[in-house]
């Protein structure tokens, strides 16, 4: 991966291309990711039934792959999404996939 | 009619003819004027002056969506904000064809209430999320779809 893509993956986005967390169709938390930095620690911090509703959707790995432009964590969501998984261990594995990719991202753009 | 603090005052002849209007706006000048013992120019007049003065905003159908296979769905929306933007999420969401009404009520916090339609949830979620949740000034949303519809009328006025 050239280090122009990494830099792009780990870009602040506009508001209007950051994750909304909602529950339910139309009930928005409040919360959002501006970048696959803050989505991180997001994860760790919104309400259960919203990573739920968004993983079910195929939403995160929508925002991965089309607004983050990282195919490889898209794929890598869409993998968890097949799991089934629900609760804690969903919010585990999910923080899991996420924080790795960003912190490989960001050693590679380190150098 | 005459202007006082910027409310047009009426006489009887001017609700009596809203009212009327109201019911049916299809009713011809003759008709109304029967009603009310009135030329049928007198009616003309009146009904003039009252569009002229914005007082009668227009005429519309009301279309039975479902008779002609038109689906969507109805949501009530409320938008909690922040009160220094509240204005500004009111008057963009006022814009948007989705949106077919916009309140804002001042309970606890300051709300944003709007009555939304959308051709199934999908589309209105993508709406709530593209569209009013990036917002600048919207601190949470709540919405939901209406299952089913008792009444809907507008209000019929009265003379005061």
């Amino acid at each position: 991966m050239t280090l122009s893509s990494v830099a792009r993956i780990l870009r602040k986005l506009p508001r209007e291309n950051a994750f909304y967390f909602f529950t339910s169709i139309g009930n928005y938390t409040g919360e959002n990711a501006a970048s696959l930095e803050e989505f991180v620690d997001k994860v760790r911090e919104v309400n259960m039934k919203s990573l739920e509703f968004h993983l079910f959707r195929g939403d995160f790995e929508k925002w991965a792959a089309e607004v983050l432009e990282d195919g490889e964590l898209a794929e890598e969501i869409k993998k968890l999404k097949n799991l089934k998984l629900v609760g804690d261990a969903l919010k585990d594995q999910l923080h899991l996939i996420v924080s790795k990719r960003f912190e490989r991202l960001k050693s590679e753009f380190r150098g | 009619m005459k202007l006082k603090n910027r409310v047009t005052s009426l006489d009887s002849l001017d609700w009596n003819i809203l009212q009327a209007l109201q019911e049916n706006s299809k009713q011809t000048y003759t008709e109304i004027g029967h009603c009310f013992g009135v030329a049928h120019s007198t009616v003309y007049d009146r009904i003039r002056r009252m569009e002229e003065n914005g007082i009668i905003k227009k005429y519309i159908a009301v279309v039975d969506l479902e008779k002609i296979g038109v689906k969507y769905i109805t949501a009530i929306m409320t938008v909690f904000t922040d009160p220094k933007e509240s204005e500004n999420v009111a008057k963009k969401l006022s814009e948007a064809k989705e949106v077919l009404e916009v309140s804002t009520s001042l309970s606890e916090e300051l709300l944003i209430i709007a009555k939304v339609v959308a051709k199934d949830q999908d589309k209105l979620h993508s709406f709530i999320a593209q569209e009013v949740a990036p917002l600048p000034g919207v601190l949470r949303i709540r919405t939901s779809i209406i299952t089913r519809k008792y009444k809907e009328e507008k209000l019929l006025i009265e003379e005061k």
